[in-house]
């Protein structure tokens, strides 16, 4: 009898998962993740007894905490630990991004941009700038609300930062993993918005405040279309979880979700026109327009604060890009999949993640450099036309091609080739080491689970 | 209606909530030189713009009462300074006029060549800070670096790259060097496909089209009565051009040429040039036609300068005329205009038989252009101010003088 009763019968659930070549199955998947998920952590740690049961490099930092300190002590250690590795990431790219964007535009622009801090690259210019922030004087315009002027650069910053939470870098390499992670994303990033709103305000300048309210409304009305173009790799993949949206998308490119569907390629196009309207980018920069409002909201604002402005907007780029590879571009899945030969071993394992990570990285650089590109390209959109391309253009194409996805999915299930390893469907998934779903299905009966990817094939009663 | 602050010390019982009045201050980045426009808006719709100017004004009519003509053209110079070759050419033909001078040949086409280079490294300025002002960088990067080569080419001829003083009642104070033909033609040789580059990153470019295509119309009746000239009033479809049109003085510099004059006639611009089409959205007098019939211009004088070399090659006689510091002015009045690259620049000069003229005045041409800048601003956004105020392309130099 089959279990899952609305699958299409062309998919036949029933049959065991042998005909899964190997060499498709990321040996990153075997091995337990390298993370601090709470729920899963006390699981494991509840279902053994106290006792982990995993050895050997790439074990969670919770579970190998939890052998010398007491348990909340050693989550709350682990949590500021990723929390540290993520203000260094944060911060950090906002200074690479600069130096890169220097770079960038320099060179559309006929030139070479920063060449002398640092060697003959200038890569230390943005150490040397934000020193000169630093030091520079704090300046407060007297009209200005001074609590509200002071907290919005940080309100702005914070919201960028705490979406990275929820960014999966490479298999089981997250923060926080949160089946949620898709909605919880876009939520956090929304909240930036008030970060500007309240700068504007603040500021007590008329310009700021034109700055403030064009990029209110711009931001929230964009955020439609966003959310309507991110629904449909979810609604392919049918999980909210990042890492499992990322793995379903392993092997080679053709696994991707972008070429799943015409409808999906086409939508990633107006995915990353509605991101870069969503993080204020030209050509809908509108906020910071420097021929009409000097520098719009953050005109009042000078060094430090202004460097957090900065900063928020390099890491909002880097997170939608980011976003953008795991939903579309196979995450931290490269074209080949080149680890997937390698032996089984926990230091390899590890190695491939590793590996992994600077596959995502690369690729969340390679969609903030395109910004940069566009940047410098086209000229600015006026606030009317943004408007204008948000409501008539973009937001009727994403529920058309929405439309279009759904029913693709309906009527190819398995894909325009038939093959795809993952049928479509719920793919609800409980966080389970690999040792104990082995002996879950030794138990059962049922020939042993290669990965998370093959668990959801299974015809097994959800959990 | 005024936009006068009221009186401080009245206090008001009701606060206005739906107009704004923002200062677009003398310090901003895209009103080109230190102008103050007070805008009294409604949300981001503009109802009425005022215009404080006067912020650059530093008395050089005054001052032309106290020096010779030949020591009043740095004051030219620093007028239009981004055409200053046109100001000293304007300068010099008036006094020319008063005086009564005939010039040799060959001065008369040096003029042309140097008149025509700095109208093409004006037009670059016009356009690059035009894209600038509507948030494209790098057009203003590529139009400076051509800038670039001209400003070498005039620091060959005479020493300066910005004021350069360089044409003078009598012809011109060095003739050009030699060789400097030849690097004129090489530069305008690749300098051509350069200009095709800026009709793809912002004449045809879709998001341009947009911001500037029906944005600021004026009308060509409006144009007239405001007195406005150059591209101006010539993207409105009035075709006027003092080359072909003004004083036989002035023409006569530019008699044999082969030019057509830059307007739209019947819905189409001169068929000599290979052009991007006019848009659909575009309405004859808007920002898009003033900006195209600079990019033209660029074009023509291109073509012109091209004429001109040749003739410059075979022309007879000397650079210039050999006039003395202090030769008396005549008894009597001049005024002349000519075809700068911002429109009709007139100057005037008053002889008293003194070495030193009773008075001097220049009529400005970015003067009478700024003035219509409340009409075309009226009902638009406030992101369109920029894109108007860079579409009429003002120097404050010239109009505080």
């Amino acid at each position: 009898m089959r279990a899952i009763s609305w699958l299409p019968r062309s998919v036949k659930a029933e049959e065991p998962r042998k005909n899964v070549p190997r060499v498709l199955v990321s040996p990153g998947g075997r091995v337990p993740y390298f993370t601090t998920s709470l729920s899963a952590g006390r699981k494991a740690a509840r279902s053994t007894l106290g006792k982990t049961t995993a050895t050997g490099i790439g074990r969670p930092v919770a579970e190998y905490l939890q052998t010398i300190l007491p348990f909340w002590l050693a989550y709350l250690v682990a949590a500021l630990v990723h929390a540290t590795l993520l203000i260094v990431l944060s911060l950090a790219s906002g200074v690479i991004f600069v130096w890169g964007e220097r770079k960038v535009a320099g060179r559309i622009q006929d030139r070479l941009g920063p060449t002398r801090v640092g060697g003959r690259y200038g890569w230390l210019q943005t150490i040397a700038d934000g020193i000169k922030l630093l030091t520079k004087e704090d300046l407060r315009p007297k009209g200005a609300d001074s609590f509200l002027f002071r907290i919005a650069p940080y309100v702005g910053w914070g919201a960028s930062y705490a979406a990275f939470i929820a960014l999966p870098f490479a298999n089981g390499w997250v923060a926080q993993r949160m089946n949620v992670a898709v909605f919880f994303i876009l939520a956090v990033l929304g909240l930036e918005v008030f970060g500007v709103i309240l700068a504007g305000y603040a500021s007590g300048s008329k310009w700021s405040l034109f700055g403030a309210m064009r990029e209110a409304a711009q931001v929230v009305s964009y955020e439609v279309p966003l959310g309507m173009c991110v629904i449909v790799p979810v609604m392919i993949a049918g999980t909210m979880d990042l890492t499992t949206i990322a793995n379903m998308q392993q092997g080679w490119f053709f696994n991707w979700f972008v070429f799943h569907d015409i409808f999906t390629f086409l939508l990633f196009g107006v995915y990353f026109t509605c991101a870069t309207a969503g993080v204020n980018r030209a050509p809908f920069d509108l906020a910071e327009a420097e021929s009409e409002l000097v520098a719009g909201f953050h005109t009042e604002y000078s060094g430090f604060r202004w460097l957090f402005f900065f900063v928020a907007e390099y890491g909002s780029m880097f997170m939608v890009s980011g976003l953008a590879a795991l939903l579309f571009f196979g995450g931290w899945n490269g074209p080949i999949p080149v680890t997937a030969f390698w032996p089984d071993h926990p230091a390899m394992n590890y190695l491939a993640n590793f590996l992994g990570m600077l596959n995502f990285v690369f690729k969340c650089t390679f969609g903030v450099v395109v910004m940069m590109w566009v940047r410098w390209t086209l000229p600015r959109v006026r606030i009317d036309q943004v408007i204008t391309t948000c409501l008539k253009y973009c937001t009727p194409l994403a529920a058309v091609l929405f439309l279009g996805a759904t029913l693709w999915t309906f009527a190819f299930p398995g894909g325009i080739t038939g093959m795809r390893q993952v049928p479509y469907g719920m793919v609800r998934e409980q966080y389970k080491p690999a040792e104990v779903r082995a002996a879950e299905d030794h138990v059962a009966g049922h020939p042993a689970a290669e990965s998370d990817l093959a668990v959801a094939g299974q015809h097994r009663s959800p959990r | 209606m005024s936009t006068q602050l009221d009186d401080p010390r009245i206090v008001e019982s009701d606060v206005r909530t739906d107009e704004m009045l923002v200062n677009m201050g003398p310090q901003h980045p895209s009103t080109h030189g230190v102008l103050r426009l007070v805008l009294r808006t409604d949300g981001e719709i503009v109802s009425d713009t005022t215009a404080h100017i006067g912020y650059l004004h530093r008395c050089a009519e005054k001052i032309g009462e106290n020096l010779a003509p030949r020591q009043w053209i740095p004051y030219t110079d620093r007028m239009d300074y981004l055409a200053a070759m046109n100001m000293n050419l304007g300068w010099s033909l008036a006094v020319e006029k008063l005086l009564n001078l005939e010039l040799p040949e060959k001065a008369v086409h040096l003029r042309v060549i140097i008149a025509e280079l700095g109208r093409i490294a004006s037009h670059l300025v016009g356009m690059g800070t035009y894209g600038l002002d509507l948030g494209s960088f790098s057009p203003f990067l590529y139009a400076f670096r051509e800038r670039e080569k001209i400003l070498d080419l005039f620091e060959e001829v005479c020493g300066a790259r910005l004021t350069y003083s360089y044409i003078t009642p009598g012809g011109a104070t060095h003739d050009l060097p030699p060789g400097w033909i030849q690097k004129c033609e090489a530069f305008l040789d690749q300098f051509l496909p350069v200009v095709d580059e800026f009709h793809t990153l912002l004449t045809s470019n879709a998001i341009f089209i947009r911001r500037a295509c029906d944005i600021g119309v004026l009308t060509p009746e409006m144009a007239i009565s405001y007195a406005c000239s150059g591209p101006v009033l010539r993207g409105s479809g009035v075709d006027q051009d003092l080359r072909r049109d003004g004083e036989e003085r002035y023409t006569e510099m530019y008699d044999g040429y082969a030019f057509e004059v830059i307007v739209e006639k019947d819905g189409h611009y001169p068929q000599d040039y290979k052009y991007p089409a006019v848009p659909r959205e575009a309405r004859l007098g808007d920002c898009w036609h003033r900006f195209y019939v600079r990019m033209l211009e660029i074009r023509q004088s291109i073509d012109l300068m091209r004429q001109a070399f040749d003739r410059y090659s075979t022309a007879k006689g000397s650079y210039h005329i050999p006039m003395k510091l202090n030769e008396k002015l005549p008894r009597g009045e001049a005024y002349l205009e000519t075809e700068a690259p911002r429109g009709q620049m007139g100057f005037y000069v008053v002889g008293n038989g003194t070495p030193i003229p009773w008075r001097v005045r220049a009529r400005s041409s970015s003067f009478n252009n700024l003035s219509v800048v409340s009409e075309l601003c009226r009902g638009c956004l406030i992101a369109d101010v920029p894109a108007v105020v860079g579409s009429l392309d003002i120097v404050m130099g010239e109009i505080d003088r």
